[in-house]
């Protein structure tokens, strides 16, 4: 890509970094952004192959997933970082921040070693590994953090398990510390929801369904809370799904804690009762929660006490999906119903389309301590194209993820990726 | 005469849950099981109606009184009955669910009852294979032939539902019996209450239209049906209540605390008893109260006229 330039002119550059939306051109070399401004290649020759016409649409920093589970090492029948990395351009995602619970568990520098060489070799969008926080994701013993980190594990996480004891999250938020590592919990308590398939309410008990109270994520959430106050680690909830975690970590970014929070595509657009006749899909951890729960997630979102929205992009087979609702999996691919999903926030009206985007792009990037998700001059030139009005009804069968276990299927949105570049080079084309 | 020509009882296909189904096909099937009650109790107890069917029990979880109910209305109503119990280990279940389900599809059977521990089996197989599909009990969820030989034997017995006062008592959450029930008895007009400590009901039954009681005496208090059901032993041992003596102290029917409801109010247990823990022996096995064993005659009955309904829709 030595010295290859594109130019891209009548776009809407929208960089939530700095701010700006407005019409304009933007212009790549060497797979970072030379130049943007709103004149920019306005006079160019329309014919000349470096220039692309954007015709109106929005060009924006590529979107950076912070939740993704992909099946390699272990599962690549279901998923493997080349697979996920289709689905992603797709999808406009240009970053995945992937979750070590794979198999064999990512809590070992060779592993995150691998996983970078993997998606280096395999992928086409940036890989960004997350290490497992406690080893074999066991609860137990806390991983080397240190070493794991010179590895390239941008964070530490046991993925969608819980830490359930609070000695050994205390002591390795402290650790974490040490060291300024990001910490990212999931918040459900495991005793309270041990075999639970849904959220307890009329529902599950009119579906007679294993169910836990939605509470079990908020005591997680609070007693998290305290323990970054004591331990001053810096914390990121991967996803929340109630107002009452949202409005403890409300308090708790108003008590000026080093505490952010995602959601997913999933718990913004999704209630309990879209589980409809046991739609195994719809299956997801956390349970899907009650609509004023979903109405909350939401306003989160808007209010900004919500910083990231992500896929929770978890692909399952045939064989763990098809099953009875007690017995299936969790998850739902996400990765290319992200920014639909999220653009839906616009169009009902509820968040501006600049907001949707940092909290795709520059947030994520924020927290995960990327240097990406800006249209600065100097960044790499990862971008979306996007076309915000564009309606469409998702079909399973056209993902580009292995799996196509999506909650999504047959949903109508409106707006999604047309183009999407990494470093410059076009990784998807419509 | 063959089946198909008769009047159609049920607008579905499959029975896999009260839910979903009116209050005249709940009387209808009352009226064609009444039919059945008197040719069982008559020496020829056969009928051709499902000659040249295949009925298939599937059971996947243990079961005696309904896998037996079923094979006989099966067979006295001419059908050839294949039983099949499947012993699941906790890790393949599920693949053993639709792996059995292909298999069983291919054997062309007309009607498949299912036995199942995960709540909606029943319907999952519904939409997998292209016979009907009776729900034999599903998870936690539903046994709707069990709720309709209750309401058999309670209006064989009192002439009618609407109005009636029912006690449903003790583990209401995990009983898909309690949900059938509360279903059926509801669109039949019953007043329906439910009795049992916090520990064993579920999130939000009250929205079921139900009533909620914690105390036996105030739950029972002017009831014409008390219904308990089962407590299975590894839920009485301190994960849902201490002790079986201290649930029999609070929440077991005996003498004392059937006082508390109507003069002459009955008594019903889907079986299988735990007695002294749930129910004691001599009310139990009082036929002025108890309607125990007539609850067993009338679940054949009950399945007859289901298989009845369900052949009159196939092809």
């Amino acid at each position: 890509m030595n010295g290859k330039r594109i130019a891209f002119r009548n776009a809407r550059l929208i960089d939530p970094a700095s701010g700006l939306d407005a019409k304009g051109g933007l212009l790549v070399e060497n797979g970072k952004i030379a130049d943007i401004g709103p004149r920019l290649f306005n006079d160019a020759d329309k014919n000349d192959p470096e220039i692309m016409d954007c015709r109106g649409l929005i060009l924006a920093p590529g979107l950076i997933d912070c939740r993704v589970f992909t099946g390699e090492p272990g599962s690549e029948h279901r998923e493997s970082l080349q697979s996920a990395s289709e689905a992603a351009a797709a999808g406009g995602v240009t970053t995945i921040v992937t979750m070590p619970n794979t198999d064999p568990v990512i809590d070992e520098p060779s592993l995150v070693d691998f996983i970078k060489r993997r998606a280096a070799a395999t992928a086409k969008v940036r890989v960004a590994p997350m290490a497992a926080l406690t080893r074999r994701l066991a609860g137990e013993t806390m991983t080397e953090m240190g070493l794991l980190m010179e590895a390239g594990a941008v964070a530490f996480t046991d993925g969608d398990r819980t830490v359930a004891n609070a000695r050994v999250m205390r002591r390795a938020l402290s650790y974490a510390a040490t060291f300024g590592a990001l910490v990212v919990g999931h918040a459900e308590d495991p005793d309270l929801s041990e075999g639970a398939a849904m959220t307890e309410g009329e529902f599950a008990t009119r579906m007679g369904l294993p169910a836990a109270p939605a509470l079990a994520e908020a005591i997680i959430v609070e007693r998290d809370i305290r323990l970054v106050e004591l331990t001053g680690a810096r914390y990121h909830f991967g996803q929340i799904s109630t107002r009452a975690a949202l409005e403890a970590i409300a308090g708790a970014k108003a008590r000026g804690l080093p505490i952010t929070c995602g959601v997913s595509a999933h718990h913004l657009m999704l209630n309990e009762l879209d589980v409809g006749s046991y739609y195994t899909f719809r299956k997801v951890k956390p349970p899907l929660r009650c609509e004023a729960d979903r109405a909350a997630m939401v306003e989160g979102v808007a209010s900004g006490v919500i910083d990231v929205i992500v896929s929770s992009h978890e692909p399952q087979g045939a064989d763990t999906k098809r099953q009875p609702f007690g017995a299936a999996a969790f998850g739902s691919v996400g990765l290319e119903t992200l920014l639909p999903a999220a653009l839906s926030l616009h169009h009902d009206g509820d968040v501006s389309i600049s907001h949707i985007l940092k909290a795709l792009t520059w947030a994520s990037a924020q927290i995960m301590g990327l240097n990406a998700g800006t249209l600065a001059k100097g960044a790499a030139a990862d971008l979306v194209l996007l076309d915000a009005g564009e309606p469409f009804v998702l079909d399973e069968r056209a993902l580009h993820s292995r799996a196509h276990n999506t909650a999504f299927e047959g949903r109508k949105f409106q707006g999604r990726a047309q183009m999407t570049f990494v470093a410059g080079e076009c990784v998807f084309s419509r | 005469m063959t089946s198909a020509t008769l009047a159609p009882i049920l607008k579905s296909s499959h029975l896999l849950g009260i839910e979903g189904i009116s209050a005249p096909e709940v009387t209808a099937l009352l009226d064609l099981a009444e039919t059945y009650v008197a040719l069982n109790r008559s020496g020829e107890k056969k009928s051709a109606l499902l000659k040249g069917r295949t009925l298939i029990n599937l059971f996947f979880e243990a079961s005696t009184r309904t896998q037996s109910s079923f094979e006989l209305a099966g067979k006295r109503m001419g059908a050839d009955v294949l039983n099949m119990s499947v012993k699941t280990s906790s890790v393949s279940k599920g693949e053993t669910l639709i792996d059995t389900a292909s298999t069983l599809n291919a054997m062309r059977p007309d009607i498949l009852v299912v036995r199942h521990h995960d709540s909606g089996a029943a319907e999952l197989l519904s939409r997998k294979l292209d016979c009907s599909v009776v729900n034999a009990g599903d998870g936690q969820h539903e046994h709707p032939t069990q709720a309709l030989l209750d309401a058999l034997t309670i209006r064989r017995r009192l002439g009618g539902i609407e109005n009636l006062t029912v006690a449903i008592c003790g583990d209401i959450l995990h009983s898909r019996v309690a949900r059938s029930n509360i279903r059926l008895l509801g669109l039949m007009g019953a007043r329906v209450r439910l009795v049992a400590p916090r520990t064993l009901l579920p999130c939000d039954v009250e929205r079921f239209g139900v009533e909620v009681f914690t105390d036996m005496k105030a739950g029972l208090a002017g009831a014409d049906i008390v219904m308990m059901l089962r407590l299975q032993l590894e839920r009485m041992t301190g994960a849902f209540v201490p002790s079986a003596r201290e649930y029999f102290r609070f929440y077991g029917l005996d003498r004392e605390k059937l006082g508390y409801a109507r003069p002459g109010a009955l008594v019903m247990h889907p079986g299988p008893m735990n007695r002294g823990v749930e129910i004691s022996s001599d009310i139990a096995d009082d036929l002025d109260v108890s309607l125990i064993s007539e609850q067993v005659e009338m679940g054949v009955a009950i399945r007859m006229a289901v298989l009845d309904a369900l052949a009159r829709g196939l092809a």
